[in-house]
């Protein structure tokens, strides 16, 4: 077995050859239990880089310079800060429920880190192949809303129960578009997978929805089912433009206020490491995972791609988180229920009838992918032609509304200020 | 004991300790907690059983979505949080032993009586996509499911029509 | 497939001694220990706190879980159709179109009665 084409299998065999004194079950939890550390400590050490990452980018787009002393370029600045929270006093406020405040920061990264379980990082580096992948993310997921749920309510802190009810009605209400946007993937690589006759395949793991993007990636089949989890995943992490849980104007740091040293510390590393691996989620299920030239033979390769792929999706993430500005509540919740989730379940309606119109076994998975793409074109026109009529609509009736008023002090600038709430109808 | 059999003991362990701290618990929220530590290990047998769907389907909907609720629901009522009093009353005493001794013995008795059925098959692997193809069958069960979105759908009515009634739109 | 999920076990364990790890060494021995009742008072923008933290508040919190819990159990419904959906005769779809429009119907209602706005 030679290192390049199956590294997993070369290294377990070595090491198995090295530890064959341990009896055998014994043996294999040894091995998983090494694979476990090995990705899970790959992970944790990711939000080293991409804090410092993250921290470049936003300040030369803020056109300032950024964390450039410590190490080469700044590099090592994270692990400075890490230290520095090494050495912080530990407070607990008073009043504060001690075991579920402890707990929260260890859940909420482990909801982060254990997605890494199922991700495929080439054609044989994963670590389980669950026939459920797709709904294990979603689980997971939904254990990090938990645990902010948690942070926020035993801390005492009015700001941080706020902060945690905000958090919580924005992640459970972004879950619903991102699960919806989930079905199409699946219901794209069940479709392929029997038009091109593989067998012992399971369309909800992720494995296999990478291994079904071989000739298209899903992006382009489904678009906007790709635009919809962007978006909405970019949600889940509570990050800008999304970032109302920790609006630092209003309700100062949200959940996570009356955390201190590595507490706070883990919260900041869940976040940023959720937001890199919303990246990887978006290059497994719709960018194509490891696909690329080579990437069958030499796995080494496919993981560069899946790798850079993530990395290319972590960067609109970082982009949007500069460029935008933080979203207001009532704003927050209209486009979800009244955009996302109608545009959603058009989208999975649409992908259902039209790939069983233009059936991939008789016409072939190219010109299924043109219907669909053609399909997806339709309903994303139309969905934006609805939308910003309907936006045109509820900004004419305001103005109507503040027309009819009497004269106020300032009078007639007043009505075409921003500040006003085009939520009302 | 083999390896599955161990888990099976320790989840089921938790399972019983955390649903007895679920009734036993003074603070409510802590009480919604340990509800979860039990949701969590009924999803730990569902894979024990091979059926990771479930498993995945208990996480989500019972954590992700009921544990929530509950967690609201505890924190819209009034003053829950500190609240110190008996949890048990001195009234109605012999009426509770009585059906609860009636309940036991009923539940007991359907227990014992029962023949479970035990198959050793192993799971089919494509256990989901039958289950797929059931669901939507109009031999199968079709009609169940048009009426778990019917209920869904009421359910959603409902609660939205009695929790918003004071408002005049 | 069952040596997947113990992987996954395997997972769920580390992932808890990973971040555990280093807030134990913080706060057992390598932070500083100098407590003050009035370091460890909440904090609330430098003024005292008064009141009660654990009050009632927003019901528009409340209202949103309640859709969301529909919709999070009908969409559990729509993924092993999903993974059967190659095979599925096109009569089924119907069926899951149906389904999805009774969900969605209850969301037009809750939509129009104004629940989804933000007050």
């Amino acid at each position: 077995m030679d290192f390049f084409s199956d590294p997993i299998a070369f290294i377990a065999n070595l090491l198995r050859t090295w530890l064959a004194f341990i009896p055998e079950p014994w043996l294999s939890l040894l091995l998983m239990t090494f694979g476990v550390v090995v990705v899970g400590s790959a992970a944790l050490v990711l939000p080293l880089f991409t804090i410092w990452l993250e921290r470049r980018v936003i300040a030369r787009m803020q056109d300032r310079i950024g964390p450039n002393r410590v190490g080469y370029q700044g590099l090592l600045q994270t692990i400075a800060d890490a230290i520095k929270l090494m050495t912080k006093e530990d407070i607990t406020p008073l009043g504060a429920d001690k075991v579920v405040y402890n707990l929260a920061p260890i859940l909420v990264v482990i909801s982060v880190i254990t997605m890494w379980a199922v991700l495929p990082f080439a054609v044989n580096i994963y670590g389980a192949d669950l026939n459920i992948g797709v709904l294990y993310i979603v689980a997971v997921g939904s254990l990090g809303t938990l645990a902010i749920m948690l942070g926020g309510w035993a801390s005492n802190n009015k700001y941080a129960l706020l902060g945690a009810f905000r958090t919580v009605a924005q992640l459970v209400c972004y879950e619903v578009p991102m699960i919806l946007s989930m079905v199409v993937p699946v219901l794209i690589a069940s479709s392929w997978a029997l038009a091109q006759g593989q067998t012992d395949f399971n369309p909800m793991s992720l494995k296999d929805i990478v291994v079904a993007q071989q000739s298209v990636p899903f992006l382009l089949v489904a678009p906007v089912a790709a635009l919809i989890f962007f978006i909405s995943s970019v949600a889940e992490t509570g990050r800008a433009p999304f970032d109302l849980l920790e609006a630092e104007s209003e309700i100062v740091a949200g959940f996570n206020i009356e955390y201190s040293g590595m507490k706070f510390g883990m919260f900041m590393v869940a976040e940023f490491l959720h937001a890199f691996t919303v990246g990887a989620l978006v290059a497994t299920l719709f960018l194509g995972g490891w696909h690329g030239p080579w990437a069958t033979q030499y796995p080494l390769l496919g993981m560069v791609y899946f790798l850079a792929k993530s990395f290319a999706a972590y960067f609109l993430i970082v982009l949007m988180r500069a460029a935008l500005p933080r979203i207001r509540i009532d704003h927050l919740f209209e486009i979800n229920w009244k955009f996302l989730v109608p545009l959603a379940v058009a989208a999975i309606v649409v992908t259902m009838v039209v790939n069983k119109l233009v059936d991939p076994a008789v016409v072939g998975l190219g010109w299924n992918a043109l219907a669909l793409f053609a399909s997806n074109l339709v309903v994303a026109w139309v969905a934006f032609n609805w939308a910003s009529a309907q936006a045109r609509w509820l900004r004419r009736q305001e103005e109507a509304k503040l027309q009819a008023l009497p004269d106020l002090p300032g009078g007639h600038d007043e009505a075409h200020s921003p500040a006003q709430p085009a939520g009302a109808h | 004991m083999t390896f599955p059999q161990l888990i099976f003991w320790v989840t089921a362990a938790v399972i019983l300790a955390s649903a007895l701290q679920v009734v036993t618990t003074r603070n409510i929220v802590h009480a919604a907690l340990w509800l979860i530590v039990t949701f969590f290990g009924v999803a730990v047998l569902f894979v024990l059983l091979d059926a990771g769907f479930l498993a995945a389907v208990q996480v989500v909907v019972y954590i992700g979505a009921i544990a929530i609720l509950i967690i609201f629901a505890v924190m819209l009522t009034r003053r829950v949080m500190q609240d110190t009093g008996s949890q048990t009353n001195r009234h109605l005493i012999a009426p509770a032993v009585l059906i609860g001794g009636v309940l036991f013995v009923a539940l007991l008795f359907v227990f014992s009586r029962t023949r479970w059925p035990l198959s050793s098959a192993a799971v089919p692997p494509d256990s989901l996509q039958i289950l797929g193809l059931e669901l939507t069958s109009p031999d199968f069960y079709m009609t169940a499911l048009v009426t778990v979105g019917v209920l869904l759908a009421a359910a959603m009515v409902g609660s939205i029509a009695i929790a918003r009634d004071e408002e005049k739109d | 497939m069952q040596e997947s999920w113990v992987f996954v076990g395997i997972f769920f364990l580390i992932a808890a001694v990973f971040p555990a790890a280093p807030i134990i060494l913080q706060s057992l021995i390598l932070g500083p220990k100098k407590n003050n009742p009035v370091k460890n008072s909440t904090y609330e923008c430098g003024i005292e706190t008064f009141g009660d933290t654990w009050v009632q508040f927003k019901m528009q919190y409340y209202i949103f879980t309640l859709v969301f819990v529909v919709f999070d159990v009908g969409m559990m419904f729509l993924f092993p159709f999903a993974v059967a959906y190659g095979q599925a005769p096109a009569f089924t779809l119907l069926v899951v179109i149906g389904f999805l429009a009774i969900i969605c119907s209850a969301l037009v209602y809750v939509w129009r009665k104004g629940a989804l706005r933000w007050v």
